[in-house]
């Protein structure tokens, strides 16, 4: 019998060969106690959470807690069905209302997570014939979803205009394609060049979708994303988001004003063979939503707390992912694994938790520690996170 | 020299720059085994085909190409197209 778990030897070995120095499992902490979106206790100790992509800090607003805490009274607690039969309440009906109204577009549909809205509006949109033109360093369920789809996927460098244009070109005129682009790169915190990028897919005639999950609430002048803030939000076909990163709950969702759009809604199984969302969760994430709209003043706090951790960490010598804050997150650069799960491990001894990120899921084979701010850190946290890195980097000798 | 002869000529002088381990370029070479090229070293490569050749070598398509004789056929197939 061939054992179909021995594919992962590789995997298995580096694990135990990094576990037996000694080091603590960076993938399996667990937090006993959450106090707030920036505090949680973790091995018994006071961390501060710098590692959450809880951009604007919902999770526990008052108004957003009172609407799960309704939802969860008058509706249950689970749908126990797909949107397409017995699993749409009113809830779902008003949060599609709420991101409608927050992105100012005609349709929004709601899915269970962020994953499978991409994987389900991409892998709908583009079949066997179609294209789908992709940033190298697209998340994986972007990949996830042209692979669902069979569209042929064609890759460009991250980020360069000009190669995704001389792919446009080359593609056949008629065949169906589909540019897929995300405003923030999750890995890295750098934002991408959607204002020419836009154009270029418009003038060669194809569909732009922007996966724009790590932007909303935070980028543009209504948090609308990086589309906003470039100007280009009405030339973009479908923006994709989620609900657990600034929204604090979890769920995802596109949004569209293409004409045909609530088509997808029969023929996207993503959406159609899975259960909905309990009440509490459409809930919660409606009442962020709306908070979300009028939040102009945490944004400026979270622009803040991004440029303050960025300019520090550069000053200590730490190697960043890019040359200025262009987001809420700040990537650390580190040497391998081993360096890396050492100054995660001293961090999260000295009180503070960050992401460890290792290939496939980070570009160019780095390891990084990724640092998401949150609009809820208030400024002295700042200056104690600045003070972990610091302790920490000399005691690993990282800085 | 036949259009296949050229192609495989133009192949060879392409992947010369990323041949830091000096392999041998026989047909039946692999990218990742022979050449011992990673996942970067392999986009930056194919880009250079695709403009080389003016084509698009889908990621479908590259998945199935593992051996520089097996590149060129299918270069070739590209272009009769």
């Amino acid at each position: 019998m061939t054992d179909l778990l021995s594919k992962f030897d590789p995997l298995i070995n580096e694990r135990e060969a990094l576990l037996s120095t000694g080091v603590r499992d960076p993938y399996a902490l667990v937090m006993e106690e959450v106090k707030s979106p920036t505090l949680a206790i973790c091995n018994g100790r006071e961390t501060i959470l710098l590692g959450t992509y809880n951009y604007m800090g919902m999770t526990f607003d008052d108004d957003v807690l009172a609407a799960g805490h309704d939802a969860l009274d008058n509706f249950g607690a689970g749908t126990t069905g797909s949107r397409v039969l017995n699993g749409t309440y009113q809830g779902h009906k008003e949060c599609e209302e709420a991101l409608k109204e927050f992105y100012d577009m005609d349709h929004a549909m709601v899915f269970s997570t962020g994953y499978q809205a991409n994987l389900g509006v991409i892998s709908t949109l583009a079949g066997k014939d179609d294209y789908v033109i992709l940033d190298i360093d697209s998340h994986a369920s972007i990949y996830d979803g042209c692979a669902m789809g069979n569209a042929q996927i064609v890759a460009f460098r991250h980020n360069d205009v000009e190669a995704l244009e001389k792919r446009l070109k080359r593609l056949p005129q008629e065949a169906g394609k589909l540019v897929v682009l995300e405003g923030v790169y999750s890995m890295l915190g750098d934002v991408a060049p959607l204002k020419e990028m836009v154009a270029i897919c418009k003038k060669h005639g194809a569909m732009v979708l922007v996966d724009e999950a790590h932007s909303m609430g935070f980028i543009g002048e209504n948090g609308r994303g990086v589309c906003e803030e470039q100007g280009v939000i009405d030339d973009v076909d479908f923006i994709i988001g989620t609900f657990s990163k600034s929204v604090g709950t979890v769920g995802g969702f596109c949004v569209s004003n293409h004409p045909k759009f609530e088509i997808m809604r029969l023929v996207c199984r993503p959406y159609v063979f899975t259960a909905s969302l309990p009440p509490a969760v459409v809930a919660t994430s409606a009442a962020s939503i709306r908070k979300l709209m009028h939040s102009g003043n945490k944004r400026a706090h979270l622009w803040e707390n991004s440029k303050r951790l960025h300019q520090g960490l550069r000053d200590m010598g730490y190697t960043l992912g890019t040359p200025e804050a262009q987001s809420g997150i700040i990537a650390v650069i580190v040497e391998d694994m081993m360096q890396g799960a050492l100054l995660w491990q001293e961090l999260l001894k000295n009180g503070l938790y960050v992401n460890l990120a290792r290939p496939p899921a980070t570009p160019h084979g780095v390891t990084l520690l990724r640092c998401s701010l949150c609009a809820e850190h208030s400024s002295e946290q700042v200056g104690e996170i600045l003070k972990i890195f610091e302790k920490s980097g000399k005691d690993i000798g990282v800085i | 020299m036949s259009n296949h002869d050229a192609t495989k000529a133009k192949i060879h002088e392409l992947i010369a720059p990323f041949n830091v381990k000096d392999a041998e370029l026989k047909d039946e070479a692999t990218f990742m085994g022979d050449l011992e090229w990673d996942s970067l070293t392999v986009m930056d490569f194919v880009a250079a085909i695709e403009d080389e050749f003016d084509i698009i070598i889908t990621m479908n398509m590259q998945a199935e190409i593992e051996t520089i004789g097996q590149l060129v056929d299918a270069v070739a197939k590209l272009q009769d197209q």
